[in-house]
């Protein structure tokens, strides 16, 4: 049976991990390969490298990082952050991603989907969301949550299906860095909206706030960022919860 | 002791690379004729559509080599690079494979089980026969997928399953010709072992 999956998230500027708090107030926490290799080790499933830097040396630190970590890491590694064509995909790819996540690139230019499944295969095309309630639903935001696009989450998601993301991360912007859980009302409306697999961000705080989405939610992946950075959760204790609670775990 | 990585424009080599040389294997990646047919191992990897796949190791003049050299030199599909080993692929229509192991690669079909599409993610082994491939591995042990399409009618050369709306091949073998649907270098120390017992046959 098919594993629930554990994702770190490392936002990374400058070459260094930072964590937001509904986006902003960045505080400075550790080495990206350092860190990239202690989760490893420690049971996490996958990796998130983010990349919040927006000048060229920073661009470059961070390529560097993803090929000292892929070096040394053996999970699959998702790439995101200023991924606007099809040209960052491949300087991801051949930097040492598995996956690249596309997310304001993408509502500017809905084909850069199309192209990068074309080329590189669905299974390395990740759309991400900024989500917020709005107007009585639920509405995507772009560049890094400050710009409302009037998009309808759930027919974005579905369009990004459709052009041939092979995976999507909703990230509830409503929930994100508040730490009291997952945004499950979120999740249960958007994950019906797509086949493909689910990746739920924004709000992890406890080890209970994971029991609760993989048991509440059709949501294939959490991911969290801070509760993983501080230490408040260690992945084997989050593991062990959840195999207790009857929910696929690798362990 | 070399690793010959086929480099035919397809998925992606760095990890592959990295995973052997952590293991203390030397790889080397390579579309030369040449350089592979000096290497102890070869090994197929690919992402992406079949029909692309195909047509690409055709172009690169590789299928021949591919073929000739697994007579007498150990060779590892991966995902793509394993179902590229069988007969044949429904993947965008009818597209012949290298038929170095019987069987052929029709779509998971899991939606009536409520099952998404692709298989994303880290399932656990069912190790169908002793293989040397898993000679560190044990049943249940966790590994890589990402994949839309999976090999069926393989008969006797299936080496591992998955649970996936029912059995899914997750390794075959046959002779010297391995493959496996998930990826052993993104597999973590379950992973780095396959790829080790590989270079150990």
């Amino acid at each position: 049976m098919l594993a629930k999956r554990i994702i770190p998230c490392l936002d990374v500027k400058n070459g260094r991990v930072v964590k937001g708090k509904n986006f902003s107030g960045l505080a400075d926490v550790d080495d990206p390969v350092a860190l990239a290799e202690k989760y490893s080790d420690g049971g996490a499933d996958e990796l998130v490298f983010y990349d919040i830097t927006a000048s060229a040396e920073g661009r470059k630190l961070f390529t560097d990082v993803l090929r000292r970590t892929a070096e040394r890491v053996f999970i699959p590694l998702t790439v995101g952050g200023g991924i606007n064509c099809t040209d960052d995909f491949a300087a991801a790819l051949d930097s040492g991603a598995d996956k690249v996540s596309v997310n304001s690139g993408a509502i500017a230019d809905p084909g850069i989907i199309d192209r990068a499944a074309a080329k590189y295969g669905s299974q390395c095309v990740v759309l991400s969301v900024d989500v917020k309630r709005s107007g009585g639903g639920f509405t995507v935001f772009s560049h890094g949550g400050r710009v409302d696009t009037g998009l309808r989450a759930e027919d974005w998601i579905k369009q990004g299906e459709q052009r041939g993301a092979g995976e999507i991360v909703i990230n509830s912007m409503d929930t994100d860095g508040v730490k009291r859980g997952f945004d499950l009302e979120m999740l249960a409306a958007l994950t019906r909206a797509v086949d493909i697999p689910v990746v739920a961000s924004g709000g992890a705080g406890c080890i209970d706030d994971f029991v609760e989405l993989f048991k509440n939610s059709n949501a294939d992946a959490g991911l969290g960022a801070s509760v993983f950075h501080y230490g408040e959760i260690a992945f084997c204790d989050l593991k062990r919860a959840l195999k207790n609670n009857g929910i696929a775990v690798r362990i | 002791m070399t690793v010959g990585i086929i480099d035919y424009g397809c998925g992606n080599l760095f990890s592959l690379r990295s995973s052997f040389s952590r293991i203390g294997a030397r790889a080397t990646v390579t579309s030369d004729k040449a350089e592979l047919i000096k290497c102890d191992r070869i090994v197929l990897p690919g992402v992406g559509a079949f029909p692309e796949a195909m047509q690409k190791l055709n172009g690169a003049e590789l299928v021949g080599t591919v073929r000739d050299m697994a007579a007498g030199t150990p060779l590892l599909g991966i995902c793509l690079g394993m179902q590229m080993l069988f007969d044949r692929s429904s993947e965008f229509g009818e597209c012949d494979g290298l038929g170095m192991i019987k069987g052929n690669v029709v779509p998971l079909d899991c939606a009536a089980v409520g099952l998404k599409v692709p298989q994303m993610g880290w399932n656990a082994l069912k190790i169908d026969k002793g293989c040397p491939l898993f000679k560190y591995t044990r049943n249940g042990d966790y590994v890589y997928f990402v994949h839309s399409y999976h090999a069926v009618n393989c008969g006797e050369s299936v080496t591992a399953t998955v649970d996936y709306g029912g059995d899914v091949t997750a390794a075959v073998s046959c002779g010297h010709v391995f493959g496996t649907q998930f990826h052993p270098e993104k597999s973590g120390e379950v992973g780095l072992n396959i790829l080790r017992a590989f270079t150990e046959l």
